[in-house]
């Protein structure tokens, strides 16, 4: 949010630089004196949290990268050795693991909060746009990142996944079947498709890095939303950024934190598979292939969908459509806190994204199957139909007069019947 | 208001990210990927065990992974390979313990093929505790050749490579029984209740006895598939116990942590109380 800047270096290196390239400045205006709406709940928090996730990744990532052995031979025992021989290695492995676990967790609640508060709302539509381009750049990263273990589970995934570009050969007949021999770079996923896959996973955490520094700037445009939806009316309705939010992200952070640590130490392999640490056997296919926890409700959409080609186009559109969700939605009021009907479709989906999580991870038969297609189609009529026509057709609950008055109450007293979104918004 | 609704949401996710982990560790109670439940009747039914290592402050029996070293060393080893261990590993803290000398004579032990010598020659030699585990066949092939084509996996990381673990392990090496009535195993195979689709390659080789115990414990099947399983949990997890040590400091660290960061948060807020503008 642009504000005057209070800066005021006091050292004579200060002053020079700021003269010459003002990173003080920049970092005392956005991270210290930046003016944040005062009623942020905990559910904003996930920021800073996923910022320090991404670190986490990149940390162990790259001193894990200093032992790891990206061949098909080497690969799996490498990752042993690493747990085994190398000093803290154990650490830094499941620190890895289980850190993709936790940032995944982190992304997703950071992204139902977007959703539930209307953050993709005019005008932070760049700002969602960028917070969606990085979620996929997660999920490749991700998914190359468990390829290295070269373990059953991740040779198989890759095996799965890469193949469904071969889908293409329904549209022009060698197109699928070139394209995925050229991701391969051979006629198997062999030797030269795990280098390119180490290479990209080494890579795609700094284009993350990237994306969010521009995520982040464009935050600091128009600044943040709040809970009540509504704009910051003056200097009432927010505090500087520190103490008051850094103090409060630090708790969060910490109790986040806290739950990495519990199965970090107690459980690093409770949200794995077994199967990967069965060495990777290109003649022996796994009864179940399933992906990790954080990709089931993509691969219950995928299954769902008796046409391989189509599967792979709702596939790719169950994360895609988020990027359109700014214009989607046609509501006048951001935060489903004031919007009654629209709350009902909201909460459903939330179930709706948790039971397709479910359904991945089973067999894709029977009831199974069946539920996965209705689930399905709710997770798409949710964007395509929900959105749109409960933002026409629903009277939104009364708004608060600003910021400060759903913190504090209205300067006058209280009329008799408080309306009921502001009582209910009193006790949240 | 401000600081209650603060308050109150700090104290719900904490309740909460509690919950969570509460649940994760009475899961990591069983450290191995946890036991499924029995679906139906045909599914193999695994009963869990207790085990010293399981729950946060679990550790190792170190009586126990030397026996279980025993049953591996006399009955398993004909067939299995451990190519991630080191006869050096058998001494390290943490693990079964052996004193030096111990680890010494056990790596002796073994005939290793070393060179080639400046003559171009391939020698024998007698196993140091440098060397990794001497593996029973020179090639998977020949290991085929030997079990009727079916090639027995190596045994480093079992206890994390099946659901339930060491319970599993235990479970198969007792799961042997005579076939029910019209049940026929193909030609080379047993009947074992544990294994999924209940034919095994593998042929039972526990029998009361077989493994000589010098510390008093009773030398029954059910002790051996009991040790043997304890001492594969290690060597797929020898870090098991550091990994809970650490633990402990990083729990109580970051809960007092959290305890002076939840009040500072408090006493921060506080200047917000009623205000209508910040006072910072
Ligand atoms: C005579 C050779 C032989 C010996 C000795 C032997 N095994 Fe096996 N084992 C096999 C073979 C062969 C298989 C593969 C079985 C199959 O896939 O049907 C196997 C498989 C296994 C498996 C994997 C089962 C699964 O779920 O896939 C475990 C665990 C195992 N053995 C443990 C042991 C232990 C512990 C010992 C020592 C007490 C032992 N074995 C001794 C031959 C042997
Ligand atoms: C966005 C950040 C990142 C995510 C989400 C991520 C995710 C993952 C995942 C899920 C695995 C598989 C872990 C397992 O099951 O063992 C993995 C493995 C690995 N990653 Fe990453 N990673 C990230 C960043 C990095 C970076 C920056 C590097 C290197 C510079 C790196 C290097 C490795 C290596 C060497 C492995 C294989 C070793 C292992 O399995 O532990 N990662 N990554």
């Amino acid at each position: 949010m642009a504000h005057a800047s209070s800066y005021q270096p006091t050292s004579s290196f200060g002053q020079w630089l700021d003269a010459r390239l003002p990173v003080g400045r920049v970092m005392h205006d956005q991270f210290m004196t930046f003016p944040t709406p005062r009623n942020l709940n905990y559910w904003w928090t996930f920021g800073g949290i996923l910022t320090f996730m991404l670190a986490v990744q990149i940390a162990t990532g790259v001193v894990l990268a200093m032992h790891y052995v990206p061949t098909p031979e080497g690969a799996f025992d490498s990752v042993e050795t690493i747990m085994r021989d190398v000093n803290w290695g154990w650490l830094l492995r499941y620190s890895h693991a289980v850190g993709g676990s936790m940032f995944f967790l982190a992304a997703y609640i950071h992204t139902f909060r977007g959703l539930y508060y209307g953050s993709y709302k005019a005008p932070r539509e760049v700002l969602w746009i960028l917070g969606v381009l990085i979620l996929l750049l997660m999920i490749a990263t991700a998914f190359m990142g468990y390829s290295l273990v070269w373990g059953q589970m991740s040779f198989w995934a890759v095996t799965v996944i890469t193949n469904l570009f071969s889908s293409l050969d329904a549209v022009i007949p060698g197109l699928g079947t070139k394209l995925v021999q050229w991701i391969w770079g051979g006629f198997a996923v062999g030797a030269p498709t795990l280098n390119r896959l180490f290479s990209l996973h080494y890579l795609f955490p700094f284009l993350i890095a990237g994306v969010v520094v521009l995520h982040i700037w464009a935050l600091h445009v128009p600044g943040n939303n709040n809970p009540t939806g509504i704009d910051v009316k003056g200097p009432r309705d927010t505090v500087p950024f520190h103490p008051y939010y850094t103090i409060k992200d630090g708790f969060a952070l910490l109790m986040f934190v806290l739950l990495f640590a519990v199965l970090l130490f107690y459980a690093p392999n409770l949200l794995g598979h077994s199967d990967n640490y069965i060495p990777a056997n290109p003649l022996q296919t796994p009864p179940h292939i399933v992906p990790e926890w954080y990709f089931l409700p993509f691969y219950a959409v995928l299954r769902a969908i008796p046409n391989k080609l189509m599967g792979v186009i709702a596939l790719i559109s169950s994360i895609a459509i988020l990027f359109f969700v700014p214009w989607l939605d046609t509501s006048k009021v951001r935060s489903t806190r004031y919007r009654p009907i629209y709350k009902w479709f909201f909460w459903v989906f939330v179930v709706t994204a948790i039971v397709l999580g479910y359904l991945g991870s089973q067999p894709p038969e029977g009831w199974y199957l069946i539920f996965g297609r209705i689930f399905t189609a709710y997770y798409f009529l949710f964007f395509l139909v929900v959105m749109p026509v409960v933002g026409l057709l629903e009277k939104p609950a009364k708004l608060p007069g600003s910021i400060t008055e759903s913190v504090l109450g209205p300067d006058e007293p209280l009329p008799l019947s408080v309306p009921k979104a502001r009582q209910r918004e009193q006790v949240l | 208001m401000t600081l209650r609704r603060s308050a109150l949401a700090g104290l719900a996710i904490a309740a909460l990210l509690v919950a969570i982990g509460a649940t994760a560790t009475l899961h990591a109670a069983d450290e191995a990927p946890a036991t499924p439940p029995a679906h139906n009747h045909d599914e193999p039914v695994i009963e869990s065990q207790s085990w010293s290592f399981n729950g946060p402050f679990g550790t190792f029996d170190r009586a126990q992974l030397q026996r279980g070293y025993r049953v591996y060393h006399d009955v398993c080893s004909t067939c299995h390979s451990m190519r991630l261990l080191s006869y050096r590993n058998l001494g390290e803290t943490g693990g079964p313990e052996f004193p030096k000398d111990a680890v010494e004579a056990l790596a002796a032990q073994a005939e290793m093929t070393d060179g080639p010598n400046d003559k171009g020659e391939m020698f024998k030699r007698p196993g140091r505790p440098s060397d990794r585990f001497r593996q029973p066949f020179p090639n998977p092939e020949t290991a085929r050749v030997a079990n009727n084509g079916a090639l027995p996996p190596d045994l480093s990381v079992m206890a994390k490579a099946r659901e339930g673990g060491p319970d599993y392990i235990h479970a198969l090496l007792t799961g042997y029984r005579d076939p029910p009535a019209g049940f026929k195993p193909a030609p080379g195979m047993h009947y074992n209740k544990a294994f999924p689709g209940h034919q095994i390659a593998m042929p039972p080789l526990l029998s009361d006895g077989v493994v000589t115990y010098t510390d008093g414990t009773k030398p029954t099947v059910d002790n051996y598939a009991r040790d043997v399983a304890a001492y594969l949990m290690w060597t797929a997890e020898p870090k098991l116990e550091e990994r809970h040590k650490l633990g402990l400091r990083v729990m109580v660290f970051l809960i007092a942590f959290a305890v002076i960061m939840y009040l500072a948060k408090r006493a921060v807020w506080a200047r917000m109380h009623g205000h209508a503008a910040p006072t910072a």
